[in-house]
């Protein structure tokens, strides 16, 4: 469901493991199961899930696992650790040594975000010293020459085409042919988006590569991308031979699964990481960000460690049978800022949960704002306050001139107050273990 | 080609490996749990996700108590008319003015096909003589209106285009006068890729389609959210907030000319109760079609129909 997180997932189940102590092998497929869930609604590949899976096992049921007083936290470890070196490990710089100009072309599928993505390295590598020309063999989507044109002036780097009526991988040449005339030491080609299925433009991605030998073959892929993302970079692979992958849109809420899926049957590493429109937003790519956001978790175990430091445990069971009755008063409310309160900035932390980062919930208000919102409720009748369906326009008036603030006031803390029971009661009942993550 | 050739010569690659795994441990008769977690496997990787998958999986143990299957195909056939039976039931044909001209409005995320969706209405429209404005109220992306452009020549459509960078509720304004006045039929408006996460540029699209019901009683009669076929889980998320912030009325999958399958579309309309309404298949202003629910299902499982 829309709320459910590895991270609250394994939370419930370790917690549930590490209260019988030992594990045995039963415990961990349990907890594995958790995972490979997990990973399918990231996207990773099926078959990609299921070897993922059998390798950790087999970590798992090591006897300093199955021992450890904190299972948890090791199956944890092994995971993250095992994603993290599928993922590739470490950064992986770009390769442009070699007598210049070094070419490097981009490859990907309709859409996926290529052109950007040149314009983006070319600012990159613009601002480390180096003369960059940036060249479209995009001769089939309408402007996408004009496209890239446009991009290069924004990145403030040169652009070459020809005709659309040129063939790309002549075009590709002469783009090389005028870097080597006008001493520009990087070619990026962009090319045409193509389907992995169409061998006839799939020929034609490998006639740019023989026609300029690129030193580095980038296949873009789209963060969201789902299942097929093997399939693609397979046959990317096989044809062109990739170097690496840029992966894009990451500023999106994708989980990016596909990310596992493509290094895991390629090989390859996954260089950069692209985070937005603009085109600073452009980075080198880390596995172990990208293992914590997979498995929507990271931040999150630190948030729980805080989360249980900060909350009264008994108001926290209190609450939990509350939701589950789906009771929820602006008294609750309160209760539950004030606890928020005690763990710092709101939003940013209610943030760092994976669900609540994309509900898109005016989720911030200001802590100062407390003491507003705690004189709103108070002038409110006690009935008011167990049942705000009740609060009518002249109530609301009334409120507002007993509390010193104005309607508007009134009227956004009941609306937080009605998002916040509506994702509380939808989580309630999408799953009945996420537990205390619940109760912001 | 026929509507669904184009699809299944994509599918039937993917599909096939896994058809023969499980041809070779169906046997007739009742269901077993060898089998349902194939069929399992056959969803999941068509991008249905857990959930729908683990939804449509119980309804059919529950179905098929008592009852036996004799051949694969049979059970791929109640299967598949399970999934045709979501969309069937919130089916939905594109909206038409009772007067004036009718609006359609693309929205989505970043390189969905939203333009290319555009051109291909554009094209089957003009192609019933029909008179069509395009508005290029994306003035965000470089070259955005560009493309467009080229789209309105080759398909013989109006376009109504303000500067790069320039307010899109405006270009949505003066489209929407300019249809007015040349008693164009229909409106169709392009829009700037945003993802859902962003919550300006949700509403700045919010503000484009304010513009566009104050300038034209009953429009947009359609807003369709554009998604890439390929797109795992993440589509029902945007989905959801596309459908939050707009009144969503139908989707578009693209790229089903590729490898994937869309079965996203499958959870978004089991969960959001939003009707597929046109389905994209290659580059070219032709390939548009509407869309079929038992013709997609039966392809989710590379079933051959004799006539789609
Ligand atoms: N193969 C294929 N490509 C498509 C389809 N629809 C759009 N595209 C391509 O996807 C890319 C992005 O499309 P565009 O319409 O510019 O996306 P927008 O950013 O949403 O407007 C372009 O290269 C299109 O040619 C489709 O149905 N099949
Ligand atoms: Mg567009």
């Amino acid at each position: 469901m829309a709320f459910e997180s590895l991270a609250s997932r394994l939370a419930d189940t370790f917690k549930k493991l590490r209260g019988r102590g030992k594990l045995s092998e039963k415990d961990i497929n349990q907890g594995l199961r958790e995972v490979r869930l997990a990973l399918l609604e990231a996207d990773v590949n099926f078959k990609v899930v299921r070897e993922f899976i059998a390798n950790v096992r087999e970590r798992c049921l090591d006897a300093e696992v199955l021992e450890s007083l904190t299972p948890a936290q090791q199956v944890i470890k092994i995971v993250h650790q095992e994603l993290i070196s599928l993922l590739g490990g470490r950064t992986h710089p770009l390769d442009i040594s070699g007598p210049p100009p070094a070419v490097i072309a981009l490859y990907g599928l309709q859409g996926s975000g290529k052109t950007t993505t040149a314009g983006k390295l070319a600012l990159q590598l613009k601002k480390s010293g180096r003369r960059v020309l940036l060249v479209s063999c995009d001769v089939y989507r309408p402007a996408a020459q004009k496209q890239l044109e446009v991009v290069a002036g924004m990145a403030g780097v040169s652009f070459f085409t020809l005709s659309d009526r040129v063939s790309p991988e002549v075009i590709a040449k002469k783009g090389v042919e005028k870097a080597v005339e006008s001493a520009h030491n990087v070619v990026i080609l962009d090319t045409a988006g193509r389907l992995q299925i169409d061998d006839e433009m799939m020929d034609e991605a490998r006639r740019i590569k023989e026609a300029t030998l690129p030193r580095e073959r980038l296949l873009v892929v789209d963060a969201m991308t789902g299942q097929e993302a093997c399939q693609v970079a397979e046959e990317f692979d096989r044809v062109v031979d990739i170097t690496g992958v840029v992966l894009t849109k990451l500023d999106s809420d994708a989980r990016g699964g596909a990310a596992l899926s493509i290094a895991k049957v390629t090989g390859k590493p996954i260089k950069f990481a692209s985070l937005g429109e603009k085109l600073e937003d452009f980075q080198v790519f880390h596995p172990d960000r990208m293992a914590s956001r997979i498995l929507g978790m990271g931040d999150v175990l630190t948030l729980i460690e805080k989360a249980e430091a900060a909350f009264d445990q008994q108001k926290v069971a209190q609450m939990e049978e509350k939701l589950r009755r789906k009771q929820f008063t602006l008294e609750d409310f309160m209760d539950q800022m004030k606890e928020v309160k005690k763990m710092g900035s709101f939003g940013d932390l209610i943030r760092m949960i994976p669900g609540f980062a994309r509900a898109q919930v005016d989720v911030d208000f200001d802590p100062k704002e407390l003491a507003r919102v705690e004189a709103i409720i108070n002038s409110m009748t006690p009935e008011e306050r167990q049942n705000p369906d009740i609060i009518s326009g002249s109530r609301r008036r009334r409120i507002a001139r007993g509390s010193g603030t104005t309607v508007q006031e009134v009227n956004r803390l009941l609306k937080q107050f009605f998002q916040a029971r509506k994702m509380l009661f939808q989580m309630g009942s999408s799953d009945k273990r996420l537990g205390r993550l619940r109760l912001f | 080609m026929g509507l669904f050739q184009k699809l299944k010569q994509g599918l039937a690659r993917t599909s096939n490996n896994i058809r023969s795994k499980i041809q070779s441990i169906f046997q007739p008769g009742a269901l077993t749990d060898e089998f349902l977690d194939e069929l399992e496997a056959v969803l999941i990787q068509a991008d249905v996700g857990v959930e729908a998958t683990t939804a449509l999986i119980d309804s059919l143990r529950e179905e098929s108590r008592g009852k036996s299957f004799e051949t694969v195909e049979d059970l791929y056939r109640t299967m598949a008319e399970e999934v045709a039976g979501i969309f069937a039931s919130i089916d939905a044909p594109l909206k038409v003015a009772g007067q004036g001209p009718t609006v359609y409005t693309m929205v989505g995320v970043n390189g969905s096909g939203k333009t290319t969706t555009i051109a291909k209405l554009a094209h089957r429209y003009t192609s019933q003589n029909k008179k069509v404005v395009l508005a290029a109220a994306d003035t965000f992306r470089a070259a955005a209106g560009d493309q467009l452009e080229v789209w309105a020549k080759r398909t013989g459509a109006d376009l109504v285009r303000h500067s790069h960078g320039s307010d899109p509720g405006a270009v949505a304004f003066d489209a929407a006068r300019a249809a007015i006045a040349r008693k164009a039929d229909l409106l169709l408006v392009d829009t700037a890729g945003r993802l859902h996460t962003k919550k300006n540029l949700m509403e700045e699209l919010k503000k484009v389609i304010r513009v566009i019901s104050r300038e034209i009683p009953g429009a947009p009669h359609e807003v369709i959210l554009v998604i890439d076929g390929t797109t795992g889980q993440n589509g029902l998320i945007q989905a959801r907030v596309f459908a939050r912030a707009v009144d969503i009325t139908g989707l578009c999958i693209t790229k089903l000319d590729g490898s994937s399958k869309g079965g996203i579309a499958v959870a978004i309309a089991s969960e959001l109760g939003i009707p597929v309404k046109l389905v994209g298949v290659g580059e070219q202003a032709s390939d548009l079609r509407d869309f079929d629910a038992r013709g997609f299902a039966h392809s989710l499982f590379g079933i051959d129909q004799v006539e789609c």
